[in-house]
């Protein structure tokens, strides 16, 4: 039995050995494993492409660093990077005061409006009054659902919360929920869509939160890691510097994505 | 905002000329929409679609294996193991058997490769990477052994009892008879448990999507989504594992034939 | 710790004494080890999540009694059809089984829920019809998707217990001048489910199993709790610990009630 048992890990461990490839120098961005357009998503022959993808590849080269793309599930991704599964996090996650607790942050590297769309045959504001009555869809762990709960917790008739944006997008297009508060870039995305052209349009932004909303969108780095961070100030400010990020913006933007 | 998702658009002018809202469902549907968007080659994400399946079914293949590697030890260790072993043997089976494989998967994802490189880091060693395939493995694989240690411990003791006693009157050592009797001997009452934990394998990997990991149906909602043709991603990756099953089936039959050559037949009953 | 869920053969070796002295070592280390886990893992989180704990409780037990129920229903035809009935019967009930068990639960959910939603905005009629306010929520996707998966799997078990009916009950009832439908339902029947019985035990805790399925498609459960707790607090192993506890000891209540169950049905087959 003992013997099994040996045999077992000793071909367990072979396996991992075997597999596994101990790449120190090969750095890993974090990007969640799901289409977000304009910012991420899948092409058809399984290759991730947008404007974050291209920033990232952009920062990394800035920084001499070699990175790899690895796509990971949303809503384990800062366990991920805590569990150093990932080494930093490049996916639109907004610098914020609650996950600061866990985890540190670049300087941010682009800033847009949050907004709310709805379905076109219905007009409304996105304001508590506005949302009255209303079931709203936002995505797990972002800081659209803290700012939801904060601002319509009270009025809204439901705040439903998804794995992915796709999810609540589609499922606003299905008619199941009124409105969804995302990013406004992602969702202008949406809208421009065969699916999102026919059933939805912008009701507008929030009302300003800093505290919930945040400075804008930083990478994700574990706390200990401030020598990686330091290079990646840098290399945010390199590219801004020296026109790589206009250039990669102009592609994806018809307007200053960085923000004020 | 000039968009770069280039096929949603083309398949959206492709519908639009066609015009009438039901047809833009229906259209991708039933017309070359279909047969464009599952193609294997880029436009279509049909390659997509198999490269999945490739690493489902590469999964499903190691979990399964390291299933039977962990279920054969589980089997003796129940059977002829002392006490202590006996007993932990039965907490595995049991609780995880017990506990969704959702659960485990999530469990095992997150703990299991930080511990192993804890470990590894207390032990001085450089801690190492393991990519998903081999996690996605390792935690499949950990949860079939529980299952399999019944199997084989069921199919252990369906060998009559004469045979083994004949065997250890021979003298053969206990591997030679491992080897020669006991193997051969439960491998026909063992082969139908562990045709359906094939099966149940190969359909497990589909929970793997939920920690992101690449494999078929996380590549089809991936499709789904930037495709908005959640319907025809759904049902062709259905096919997929249908198409996998029933080949899996007709393998197993040859087997299960093989195995069972020279022994009077089963008529099909009550399991 | 002894449930055997559907343990072919059970080998009596083992002495009679429960209580060993390995034991009350094994359960000194176990717990040590829960003792630990309380005193040194993070549990400050518990109370603020009481009320979300409890409710996704409750759903997940009510989704598992109403799928199993439902699908036990279907299960009958089911396994009727496949086992005794005109190909005509036989065949569709034979291809739904192969379809169900052989892709994966979490796609055909998917399916049911995505796919369909996807095609709601083509059709406006449905919108209007008195079922929308149900088919704007999610649960009623997960209850379909898991009776289904319930019945075909019941189904199959269903076919082999109708076909394990011994012929010469059901000879001997027809001599007795019963009705074919007095007679399924007086003999055939009740045989064939006490001969299901034992593995219903083991089904029912699959679908117990299965259940967290539904978080994906956003059904509240006790599992899509544990998952709004580890993205609130980014505590990871806490929640997953204590959601595998709550599972394990909801099993342990199926198999007890089971067992009573059985002993309350006389088994006397030939």
């Amino acid at each position: 039995m003992l013997k099994g048992l040996k045999i077992a890990a000793a071909a367990l461990l072979l396996g991992v050995a075997g597999m596994a490839t101990a790449q120190a120098d090969t750095l890993k961005v974090g990007i969640a494993a799901e289409p977000y357009p304009p910012f991420a998503s899948p092409d058809a022959s399984g290759k991730w492409d947008g404007w974050e993808v291209r920033i990232a590849n952009a920062l990394c080269g800035e920084a001499k660093l070699e990175c790899e793309i690895t796509p990971i599930s949303w809503d384990g991704i800062i366990p991920a990077l805590t569990t150093k599964k990932i080494d930093m996090i490049v996916a639109s996650m907004s610098i914020t005061a609650e996950r600061q607790k866990t985890i540190a942050f670049s300087d941010k590297y682009y800033n847009t409006p949050t907004g709310i769309i709805g379905p076109k045959s219905e007009t409304f504001d996105a304001t508590p009054e506005g949302l009255k009555g209303k079931i709203l869809g936002v995505q797990v762990s972002t800081v659209h659902e803290v700012y939801a709960k904060k601002h319509f917790g009270d009025s809204a008739s439901e705040i439903k919360i998804y794995q992915t944006q796709d999810e609540a997008n589609a499922d606003l297009a299905a008619g199941r929920i009124d409105a969804v508060q995302a990013d406004a870039i992602a969702l202008n995305d949406f809208l421009a869509t065969d699916q999102g052209k026919e059933c939805c349009d912008m009701k507008g932004d929030v009302a300003e939160d800093l505290e919930v909303l945040g400075p804008g969108v930083g990478v994700g780095l574990r706390k200990e890691d401030s020598e990686l961070k330091d290079k990646i100030n840098a290399a945010i400010k390199g590219i801004r510097a020296s026109g790589k990020y206009d250039e990669i913006s102009k592609e994806y933007f018809d307007f200053d994505i960085f923000g004020g | 905002m000039p968009i770069r998702l280039s096929f949603p658009c083309r398949l959206a002018d492709g519908a639009r000329s066609r015009a009438a809202p039901i047809s833009t469902f229906l259209t991708p549907l039933l017309q070359s929409g279909t047969l464009e968007l599952l193609s294997p080659t880029p436009p279509g994400w049909g390659g997509n679609l198999l490269r999945g399946l490739a690493n489902s079914v590469q999964i499903a293949i190691g979990a399964f294996g390291l299933g039977l590697a962990i279920g054969t030890a589980g089997a003796y260790a129940k059977l002829y193991g002392g006490p202590i072993l006996r007993d932990l043997a039965e907490i595995y089976t049991t609780v995880v058997r017990a506990v969704p494989e959702l659960v485990l998967i999530l469990l095992l994802y997150y703990a299991g490769t930080d511990l192993v490189n804890r470990a590894l880091e207390a032990m001085g060693y450089a801690r190492i990477d393991i990519n998903g395939l081999v996690a996605g493995i390792v935690v499949l694989g950990f949860v079939q052994g529980a299952y399999a240690t019944e199997v084989l411990r069921g199919a252990i003791l369906a060998v009559p009892q004469g045979q083994i006693e004949a065997a250890r009157a021979y003298g053969m050592s206990p591997g030679k008879m491992l080897r020669r009797i006991t193997l051969p001997a439960m491998l026909p009452y063992a082969i139908p448990g562990l045709a359906n934990l094939w099966l149940i394998a190969t359909k497990d990997t589909a929970l793997l999507a939920v920690v992101g990991f690449n494999e078929l149906t996380l590549v089809t909602r991936q499709a789904a989504g930037a495709t908005k043709a959640y319907f025809t991603f759904f049902v062709a990756a259905g096919m997929l594992y249908l198409l996998l099953t029933l080949f899996s089936n007709t393998i197993i039959g040859r087997i299960e034939r093989w195995a069972r050559r020279g022994l009077p037949s089963v008529t099909e009953g009550a399991a | 710790m002894t449930i055997s869920l559907a343990d072919p053969a059970k080998p009596q070796r083992r002495p009679r004494g429960w209580l060993q002295p390995h034991r009350i070592g094994l359960m000194a280390v176990g717990l040590a080890l829960v003792l630990s886990a309380a005193i040194f893992m993070r549990w400050d989180w518990l109370p603020n999540y009481y009320g979300l704990i409890a409710a996704g409780l409750w759903r997940t037990i009510w989704i598992l009694v109403l799928t199993c129920a439902i699908g036990f229903m279907f299960a009958v035809p089911l396994g009727l059809a496949q086992a005794a009935g005109p190909i005509w019967l036989a065949w569709p009930a034979k291809a739904f089984c192969t379809v169900i068990r052989g892709t994966p639960l979490l796609l055909q959910l998917w399916l049911l829920y995505f796919g369909l939603g996807s095609l709601f905005p083509q059709f406006p009629w449905i919108r209007q019809s008195e079922l929308w306010p149900y088919l704007r929520q999610a649960w009623p996707y997960g209850v379909l998707a898991l009776t289904l998966s319930f019945a075909a799997y019941e189904g199959e078990v269903m076919r082999g217990a109708f076909a394990g009916v011994p012929r010469g009950q059901i000879e001997a009832a027809r001599a007795f001048g019963m009705r074919r439908w007095k007679i399924f339902r007086r003999i055939w029947l009740p045989q064939a489910v006490s001969r299901a019985l034992p593995t219903l035990a083991g089904e029912t805790v699959l679908q117990l199993k299965a259940t967290p399925l539904v978080a994906t498609i956003t059904v509240v459960d006790i599992y899509a709790v544990a998952s709004r707790v580890r993205q609130d607090t980014y505590i990871v192993y806490e929640p997953l610990l204590l959601l595998a506890l709550v599972y394990l000891c909801i099993t342990g209540i199926i198999v007890f009630l089971f067992r009573r169950l059985e002993a309350r049905i006389p088994t006397r087959l030939g």
